[in-house]
């Protein structure tokens, strides 16, 4: 279908400064301005651009957006909704920019008066077709955007609750708090075993205080992690497992065959032990000078 | 989802196997794989190539790049002509072998990727697609 | 052929895979080791995959293979230098390696093989610290 949208393009430009405002008025009523995320002058400028570029795609591009010469239009557009998208704008604010052009375009091509009704009405339709696309399109990267901070996000959360701290020479710590779900295990497996390499530790003391229950599953996360860690060198010890989690994990059937303590207080006295330094609490030893015979019997 | 670019390597000898793990590395580079992620899906790939060659008498795998709604992913489609597999739920079971593997290639692979699927008919060959999601 | 090549290092024999092995090499690197093993009576075999990037259930493997075969020979294997990710991977694909010894590197896996050595000749102080 050849529509002309040549003459809706002569329109805007020629009534630029009837529709503008209309426009801005019409924006500012759906509350574009409210949030205080951007200033009237922003919304001005981004108005005005697109308004420029819109006519420019009318011009040359015909009723399809597909059109390369829709193309920069749509580049701003998207790069509006990817701005809005991360002020925090809802998605109808964002929607709200295109779809609000409607009516004060409608409005020039009803008074104009050397269009017939018939193409008006011919011209209105491909107005709207053109411009309910775009605004699909404006919200299609809205929701492209809000993706990738949620991506990102979960990443960083990912991060910041892992920790691994280095207790002593050679011994480290990983206080695990929350649920361990598959991702969370890489995330954690790839914190520890890089520690490990960076210290050089020999001994990694999982400590699960913090880890609300364990079944079948987070027993797996944290068998894996032992494995991978003994696959470099070290070795692990748990820690940490509240007498609730206990009688669970054994009501489960659920078994954790590694070295575990019931507290992290105990699991460093025993890494202590393991790498040849005496804790004066140990009945055993007499300190300072029992302490290489000592490691060399429990090397063993 | 959209395909942004396609490899395709034969697989015939056991360098080829090499070849589909350098291939891989260099696709999940362009896509954007962490180190982790990379290596897991070069080994599900070692494994899956090893059992084109051994079980399915050679065959080619595609290498895609992909991306769906903001993530950018590696997809990997194994296909081969051989004898097929007559039960593929026990062949998916670790160790399960009816060569001289260790059992792990088919379940490893599926646990080292995000998204598998096999089809395979006796006699007619069998077809793996695995998938790897930034 | 090509061969990864095997060095004696005191009674300890060290290879260091440096290649992306093809499955041919894994396997002319476990026959080598056999022999290697015997004739130079080997007490231990360092083997470093620090450059490799993957390892496979054909290279895990051929790794659980070497490290049987020595102790039959008495010799003991340690595995050292594994990256991180190649570690995950593995446990992922899983193999765990449970036969094997394992050291963070070469340094590392030396003192494992002269701590067995020791211990097995006569009571010994091993400082480590």
């Amino acid at each position: 279908m050849a529509v002309n949208t040549g003459n809706v393009a002569e329109l805007v430009g020629s009534n630029e400064q009837t529709i503008l405002p209309e426009w801005i008025e019409l924006q500012k009523k759906a509350g574009s301005l409210q949030t205080g995320r951007i200033t009237e002058n922003e919304l001005a400028s981004q108005s005005r651009e697109f308004l420029h570029l819109l006519r420019d795609g009318l011009s040359r591009g015909g009723s399809e957006v597909s059109n390369s010469a829709y193309g920069p239009a749509k580049q701003m557009l998207a790069d509006v909704s990817r701005s809005r998208a991360l002020q925090g704008f809802s998605p109808s604010e964002t929607a709200t920019f295109v779809f609000s052009l409607k009516q004060p375009i409608f409005n020039v091509l009803n008074r104009n008066t050397t269009l017939s009704p018939a193409q008006a009405a011919e011209l209105t339709w491909s107005v709207t077709l053109l411009l309910d696309e775009l605004g699909l399109y404006t919200l299609e990267v809205f929701q492209k955007s809000r993706e990738e901070v949620i991506v990102r996000q979960q990443r960083e959360i990912a991060e910041l609750s892992t920790p691994v701290v280095k207790l002593w020479d050679g011994i480290l710590a990983l206080p695990l708090i929350g649920t361990l779900d598959s991702q969370r295990t890489q995330v954690v497996m790839e914190n520890l075993l890089q520690t490990v390499v960076e210290t050089e530790a020999e001994i990694a003391i999982i400590d699960i205080t913090g880890v609300p229950t364990v079944d079948t599953l987070t027993a797996q996360h944290l068998l894996k992690t032992v494995a991978a860690a003994r696959l470099m060198g070290a070795d692990c010890i748990i820690s940490g497992i509240r007498p609730q989690i206990a009688q669970t994990m054994v009501h489960l059937g659920v078994e954790l065959n590694v070295i575990s303590k019931a507290t992290l207080a105990d699991a460093l006295a025993l890494a202590l032990e393991r790498t040849g330094r005496a804790v004066t609490r140990l009945k055993k030893a007499t300190p300072a000078s029992g302490q290489n015979k000592m490691s060399a019997e429990k090397g063993q | 989802m959209t395909t942004l670019k396609t490899e395709r390597l034969d697989i015939r000898s056991s360098d080829d196997v090499v070849r589909v793990r350098q291939l891989t590395r260099t696709m999940a580079l362009a896509a954007g794989l962490g180190l982790v992620d990379q290596t897991k899906i070069i080994t599900a790939a070692s494994e899956l190539a090893r059992n084109t060659l051994d079980y399915g008498g050679g065959g080619f795998v595609l290498a895609e790049l992909v991306e769906a709604s903001a993530r950018r992913g590696l997809r990997l489609t194994f296909e081969d002509k051989g004898p097929g597999i007559p039960d593929v739920e026990a062949a998916m079971k670790d160790g399960f072998t009816s060569g001289k593997g260790m059992g792990l290639g088919l379940g490893g692979a599926k646990r080292l990727s995000n998204e598998f699927s096999i089809h395979s008919q006796p006699g007619e060959g069998t077809k793996v697609v695995i998938a790897r999601w930034k | 052929m090509d061969r990864i090549p095997i060095l004696k290092f005191g009674n300890a024999l060290l290879v260091t895979i440096q290649v992306d092995m093809h499955d041919r090499l894994a396997t002319a690197l476990e026959e080598d080791l056999t022999s290697k093993i015997v004739e130079h009576g080997a007490k231990g075999v360092l083997i470093d995959i620090s450059a490799l990037e993957i390892v496979d259930s054909f290279i895990g493997r051929m790794l659980d293979n070497i490290a049987a075969v020595s102790r039959i020979l008495d010799a003991e294997t340690v595995v050292v230098g594994m990256r991180p990710a190649v570690a995950i991977t593995l446990v992922e694909l899983g193999l765990s390696l449970a036969g094997v010894k394992t050291a963070l590197n070469v340094e590392r896996g030396m003192a494992l093989i002269q701590a067995r050595l020791k211990t097995s000749d006569e009571d010994d102080d091993d400082a480590e610290d």
